[in-house]
């Protein structure tokens, strides 16, 4: 692999993330539970697709095969596809939804955070503007986090049930792979292993002033970073691709 | 083609925001250059928030705007970096969003202890009370945080500190 395909690899996958994540996000609109966290969820949606837009325009140069932001959203399939397992878990109730966010908000803070440092200039541009966003929604989901967790007996025990069900997407985070190692090497991604217990511990104080305990399973789920998907992305992708797919180069 | 570069950013004061119609581009921070080649005139733009829908109006606006002046060879170009800041909205700017019933940002980007969850003091645009109380972080807009008056009981918008 050359580091221009690493590259693309990597830029996508964190394109992918976002998109995908703020797809799911979207899905909430006119559904949130009270009208200011529908309006919350949307804003969060947006800043994720404005992020993916900026990663997947930059995709699209590196590749150099004249490709834009919307042929790399609307015009590859599942498996082409690199996003995290997580993202792409349905939305369920809301405390499933505020588990999935703050699980990714802290993981997706110390990455940008790490690429703030990072040898290619795009990428790190794109960091520094998505780290300002990133922190706001640390900040909502974890807040949620604490009002669900030290809330009522039903609002402990179901967000309980929500961190415990998705923790076994979380081991996925700190998986290096070729593409990740090929970035080291360049200096331009960071050793997402270094990033493990620096989340750890972030996660870890909120759960406690939760009155959450951090879930103990070992066994973690693998493959959205190469293309291995769960049944659902292929549902969410049909959503969202319905209309390039059906006419094809069709525009507003 | 006899427009200076003063004139230009003069000029561009004719560009709105589309979401926050009282603010110009320019008053937002938007505009981060403005270069004038012979026949050739480029802008360059930096987003707000990445996600911000205004962008591509504010780039037709400018094109038809500068189209209008009689340039034929625009370019407009839109840089990430440095990532904008609402220390860039202009003093006058911040006096534009509170006549409109906007609060502007109090801190500065520097000082983060709204992002660290310690609550700004935030004056109703209204009655100009101190007496306020966040209601949420996301407002109507990407940039935005929602409050409430705890006086004269009204809800406002705070253009939050990024
Ligand atoms: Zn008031």
């Amino acid at each position: 692999m050359s580091t221009k395909e690493a590259l693309f690899d990597y830029v996508i996958r964190q394109a992918d993330n976002c998109l995908i994540l703020g797809q799911r996000l979207g899905e909430w609109c006119g559904h949130g539970p009270v009208l200011e966290q529908d309006i919350a969820m949307t804003n969060i949606a947006l800043d994720l697709i404005g992020q993916s837009r900026s990663l997947y325009q930059y995709a699209a140069d590196v590749e150099g095969k004249g490709k834009t932001e919307d042929d790399l959203a609307y015009l590859r399939d599942v498996w082409q596809f690199k996003n995290l397992l997580l993202v792409e878990q349905p939305n369920q109730d809301f405390a499933y939804t505020i588990a999935r966010q703050f699980y990714f908000d802290n993981f997706n803070f110390l990455f940008y955070q790490a690429l703030t440092e990072s040898a290619d200039e795009q990428l790190k541009a794109i960091a520094q503007k998505s780290l300002k966003e990133v922190r706001y929604h640390v900040k909502w989901s974890s807040d949620w986090i604490l009002r669900l967790g030290d809330g009522t007996d039903e609002s402990h025990e179901r967000i309980n049930r929500a961190i415990t069900d998705l923790w076994s997407y979380t081991g996925e985070f700190f998986n290096n792979n070729e593409v990740d190692n090929a970035m080291i090497d360049a200096k331009i991604g960071t050793d997402l292993t270094g990033l493990k217990p620096k989340w750890e511990q972030k996660i870890g104080s909120i759960l406690e002033e939760a009155t959450l305990e951090v879930p103990a399973g070992e066994w973690m789920q693998s493959g959205g970073k190469e293309g291995k998907h769960s049944e659902h992305l292929g549902y969410i992708l049909a959503d969202l691709q319905f209309l390039q797919r059906a006419y094809p180069g069709a525009k507003w | 083609m006899v427009v200076v570069n003063d004139n230009l950013w003069t000029l561009l004061e004719e560009v709105k925001d589309p979401e926050i119609p009282v603010l110009s581009v320019i008053d937002l921070g938007v505009v981060r250059d403005i270069k004038v080649d012979n026949n050739k005139i480029e802008v360059v733009i930096t987003p707000t928030y990445s996600g911000c829908p205004a962008m591509n109006t504010i780039e037709s606006d400018i094109r038809e705007l500068l189209e209008n002046e009689g340039f034929q060879n625009i370019h407009i170009t839109t840089v990430l970096s440095p990532a904008w800041t609402t220390d860039w909205l202009t003093e006058i700017g911040k006096q534009k969003l509170e006549k409109y019933g906007i609060a502007p940002p109090r801190e500065k980007s520097s000082d983060k202890k709204g992002l660290m969850g310690e609550h700004p003091l935030v004056i109703c645009p209204q009655c100009k009370s101190e007496n306020t109380e966040l209601v949420s972080q996301f407002g109507s807009t990407a940039c935005k945080a929602h409050y409430k008056c705890k006086d004269c009981l009204e809800p406002f918008d705070y253009f939050k500190c990024l």
